[in-house]
């Protein structure tokens, strides 16, 4: 085509002076210029604080924008080795969170749920508070008041939480959110090779040469683990991904196996079933690194790929490809999420998926092994130290004898005095119920939207006589409670998490948090002061718990004696074990054959499938699976009130294959035999036909975990919220959807679009091309 | 061929709207993505497909040459600025002449806005701010040799064809390499324009 004429005056019309460029560049377009790290902070006087993101576990670093005043404002990508500056929306939003309007800045109180909440100091909220949980205490026993934890919070506050509960509380009901993200992963690892981690590094999937992805949606949950992914397909590696959807990672997979929800471990038999009958098993390293193999080669002998594929709902010939690439690959891993894992054989299906590692020898090399994807930011750390019901610090058993006496010693307590394990969190819902709890502090978790069967949950939360609840926002659950401490978000504090790979990262405070508002760990120990705890309460800040901590853990396969603050920093994030200041660290276990079994081979455990816990009939024929949306995270207490993240997706629906007649946008109602909600549908082929799917962040009457059954794994006691019966019918209208509670005084959503700056364009920009322009 | 620019690969989107959040926060246009994300084959599939500006070369960008108030300037190195706001008069011509879909008009301050290409950080040497945090290198800014480099054997495009006319873009896409044809096809042919068929 003939050059338009004009272009070479428009051209000409604005030239560049490179006299413009500022100190330190090479040229407009020249990316060897200022490095990143110093570039607000040289141009504006701005602070860029090193850190990580809030939400999930791979934790990318990130440096929040710190103004003059000492406001975080803003972020910046940051260059750390996980996330090489990528940063995935939740992340480029969550600095929105710190100074958001609908933040809690005094402590909130009533005697009554009747009663509507008001300020109080918070000198008022901890007497009454502490008045409550004696009085409960005193008249039904100490296991009377429960503790319920969370998986965002940083470790050293997940080891107050365990040891406010047993010291402080002399309590043996303490739990936390974790239980509704990895535990099912966490026990077998644990039965399988000791140790309750990931075996390799993120890093690890650069160099594998078949990678199975079973029950994760990684473009939408953990985005930035993509990079990885896309990584390995650019060497040539081969892509299995097992899901009843089709994700973006499914829909460029080579073998993407859409089966049906609930009957992963047949599927993963039959495989394993397929591999040995064409002889590709590793017998070498069977024998010298495996017990129980000729169990499991029995077992899977009654699924052969003609069986399991009327089970699964997927051809034979799949089973058999996927056996094929991945035995034959001469490096491959395997990485599951919820989707495995949030069933009521949970800790079957990972051990299915380990069988087929083991057999296959891709265990503890580089780019063969293992590993489970975090939900939550500190999913992994936050159950290493005793937050969990039946766990001590450094993943210590509270039912071993030697194991109790060790803490007894660190925390100067008596044997006698350290209560035994309690139960589980679905588990003290129940009891709540039954008033066996009758009092409850929730720190960083919000129940009533992320357990399943709401109207349980309702019941169970609304018989306590007491009820308090930490937080930044009134969640929902908050809403129900009897007192709301206002505590810190993750950038007004320091303290560490450990991500997906078990690497302990470092988080700094980036601004002090507004007035009226404490940290977690001001809350705990003032707590523990008036309960007559306070001699074992007594920490100025994060550093003085996480070297207790550290103590704590060390010995143990959870060993953080060698981490220090000064080291993570220094170091940009250690995995653990590391028994030593001087040890590297971790990333990749088992290279000299052993796992962390007294025998230190792999114990591999017999599995049999059984259908999901809620069975299929004529009223209810399909199957209702759950999962998260890219834009928000878990409940939504957080992302649902960052006005990108709601524009992004603003509500749920349910996604339906086009042959049940259904309109995109038509309101469906979905029942299951705990109730009915309607949503819009979004109607796609990239779904089962026997399956629906609804994303669970947001609250009644659009919960997904309204709807979802409350049976759980016998050992790891995870909900099976990735399978549930239930039926699509026409509706006639959406109900809508409810904004978050918001705290009194402050301003209400949607007008929360926070911080944004003028929104017209800026001339800055255009200023240094354009000054010349007449 | 192109320098430093920002290229595209539908590939790899994983629909996650990280680079429109990214966008919103640039400096230059805070509060406001200029990022359009597509799915292109919605009801079958979960494929999607960032659009910035593509910051066409030759001819002048279709933007610019329509523009009445001369506001849209090209710098020397080929980016196509937004409309310059004391020129802007907020007419849309840009709007309707982009063959991208790019350019937006802000009804409320009747000025237009678009992509330009993060100036405020690629001029002291950052990428910008979607390239930047794109999880899966969906987008990538850097050379052509870069992009090689780290996939081999990808191909690009720069030349993009409507109707009868070709448009080349300072912006590149990853095109299948089993299937490279220059110029790529672009948008839907025009047949028809006031019901007379102008293939004639």
């Amino acid at each position: 085509m003939t050059a338009d004429p004009r272009a070479a005056d428009r051209r000409t019309y604005l030239p560049l002076d490179p006299s413009l460029a500022p100190p330190g560049t090479r040229g407009f377009r020249d990316a060897g210029g200022i490095p990143a790290d110093q570039w607000h902070a040289d141009q504006n006087g701005e602070t860029l604080v090193p850190t990580h993101c809030c939400f999930c576990g791979v934790q990318c670093g990130m440096y929040l924008r710190v103004d003059r005043g000492g406001k975080v404002f803003g972020v910046e990508p940051r260059n750390h080795d996980i996330n090489r500056m990528r940063l995935c929306p939740k992340g480029i939003n969550a600095y929105q969170q710190v100074n958001h309007p609908d933040r809690l800045t005094a402590p909130l109180m009533r005697r009554s749920r009747d009663e509507d909440f008001r300020e109080v100091s918070w000198d008022e909220a901890l007497d009454f508070t502490v008045s409550e949980i004696t009085r409960i205490q005193q008249a039904h026993g100490n296991d009377a008041f429960g503790l319920l934890g969370g998986a965002s919070l940083f470790s050293e506050k997940t080891y107050l939480v365990g040891k406010f509960a047993r010291v402080a509380l002399k309590s043996r009901h303490v739990d936390y959110n974790g239980r509704l993200c990895m535990v099912s992963a966490a026990g077998a690892n644990k039965l399988a090779f000791g140790i309750d981690r990931a075996g390799n590094p993120f890093s690890d999937i650069l160099l594998t040469d078949c990678l199975l992805i079973a029950g994760s949606n990684v473009g939408e949950c953990f985005p930035v683990m993509t990079q990885y992914v896309w990584g390995a397909r650019d060497r040539g590696a081969s892509l299995i991904v097992i899901d009843p959807r089709e994700t973006a990672i499914a829909r460029t997979a080579d073998i993407h196996v859409a089966l049906k929800p609930g009957t992963d471990s047949a599927f993963f038999n039959a495989v394993l079933n397929v591999i040995i009958e064409e002889g590709l098993t590793d017998e070498t390293y069977l024998a010298a690194h495996a017990t129980g193999w000729a169990e499991v080669k029995a077992t899977v002998a009654a699924y052969p790929p003609s069986r399991a594929a009327g089970i699964c709902g997927v051809p034979a010939e799949q089973i058999v490809q996927v056996a094929r690439a991945f035995a034959r690959a001469p490096r491959a891993m395997a990485w599951h999420a919820r989707g495995i894992e949030h069933h009521s054989q949970g800790v079957e299906n990972c051990l299915s998926v380990i069988n087929l590692c083991t057999a296959t020898g891709h265990i503890g090399k580089p780019g063969a092994g293992y590993g489970t994807i975090t939900g939550q930011g500190n999913g992994q750390g936050g159950r290493e130290h005793g937050q969990k019901a039946d766990l001590l610090p450094g993943g210590r058993s509270i039912m071993n004898e030697e194991h109790r006496r060790q803490i007894c010693e660190i925390w100067g307590i008596e044997e006698s005095e350290l209560p035994p394990a309690g139960t589980s969190m679905m588990e003290m819902v129940w009891q709540m119920q039954r008033r066996e709890i009758r009092g409850l502090i929730g720190i960083c978790n919000n129940p009533f939207v992320s357990l399943p069967n709401y109207k349980v949950v309702k019941a169970g939360y609304d018989a306590t006589e007491f009820h308090a609840q930490f937080d930044f926002f009134l969640s929902e659950t908050a809403a129900n409670a009897h007192v709301v401490f206002p505590v810190t978000t993750w950038a007004e504090d320091d303290g560490v998490m450990a991500n997906a790979e078990a690497r302990v990262v470092k988080h700094n405070k980036a601004q002090d948090p507004p007035p009226g508002v404490r940290t977690d760990t001001w809350v705990m120990c003032e707590l523990a002061k008036r309960l007559g705890a306070g001699d074992k309460f007594a920490f100025a800040d994060s550093r003085e718990v996480f070297d207790e901590l550290r103590i704590a853990s060390a010995g143990t396969v959870n060993d953080y004696y060698g981490i220090t603050y000064e080291r993570l920093e220094e170091t940009g994030g250690i995995v653990w074990p590391c028994p030593s200041t001087d040890h590297p660290g971790t990333p990749r276990l088992f290279e000299d054959g052993k796992t962390y079994h007294p025998d230190g081979k792999i114990h591999m455990q017999v599995v049999e499938w059984h259908p999901p816990m809620d069975p299929y009939d004529d009223e209810h024929p399909m199957a209702l699976t759950t999962g998260r949306t890219v834009a928000h995270f878990l409940s939504g207490n957080q992302t649902r009130r960052l006005g990108a993240l709601v524009e992004q997706t603003p509500r749920p629906w349910a996604e339906i294959h086009p042959s049940h007649g259904f309109r995109n946008g038509e309101p469906v109602r979905v029942v299951t035999r705990r109730g009915s909600e309607v949503f819009p549908a979004l109607v796609t082929e990239a779904i089962r036909p026997d399956t629906v799917f609804i994303p669970y962040h947001w609250p009644v009457p659009t919960a997904a975990n309204a709807l979802t059954i409350d049976a759980l794994d016998p050992r790891s006691k995870i909900p099976e919220y990735k399978v549930c019966a239930c039926r699509i019918e026409h509706a006639e209208k959406i109900d809508e959807v409810p904004a978050p509670p918001v705290a009194p005084g402050h301003i209400a959503y949607p007008e929360t679009q926070v911080s944004r700056t003028d929104p017209l364009p800026p001339t800055a920009p255009q200023g240094r091309g354009t000054s010349e322009r007449s | 061929m192109m320098g430093r620019t920002i290229f595209i690969d539908p590939g790899r989107c994983i629909g996650c709207q990280a680079c429109v959040s990214a966008c919103r926060e640039c400096d230059s246009h805070r509060g406001k993505s200029m990022i359009h994300l597509d799915y292109t084959d919605e009801g079958r599939s979960v494929a999607s497909l960032p659009t910035v500006c593509m910051h066409c070369e030759d001819p002048v960008a279709p933007c610019a040459e329509v523009c009445p108030a001369d506001a849209i300037l090209v710098t020397a190195d080929g980016v196509v600025q937004q409309a310059d706001t004391t020129r802007c008069i907020g007419c849309a011509n840009c709007v309707n002449a982009c063959p991208f879909g790019v350019p937006k008009i802000d009804l409320q301050a009747k000025l237009q806005l678009k992509c330009n290409l993060c100036y405020d950080r690629t001029a002291y040497g950052l990428a910008p701010m979607c390239a930047t945090v794109c999880p899966t290198g969906a987008l990538f800014y850097g050379t052509l040799e870069e992009l090689q480099a780290e996939r081999p054997g990808v191909q690009v495009a720069d030349s993009f064809v409507f109707g009868e006319s070709e448009v080349r873009t300072g912006v590149a896409m990853v095109v299948p390499a089993d299937r490279v044809q220059w110029p790529v096809p672009g948008g839907l042919p025009v047949v028809e324009i006031n019901g007379k068929d102008v293939r004639r």
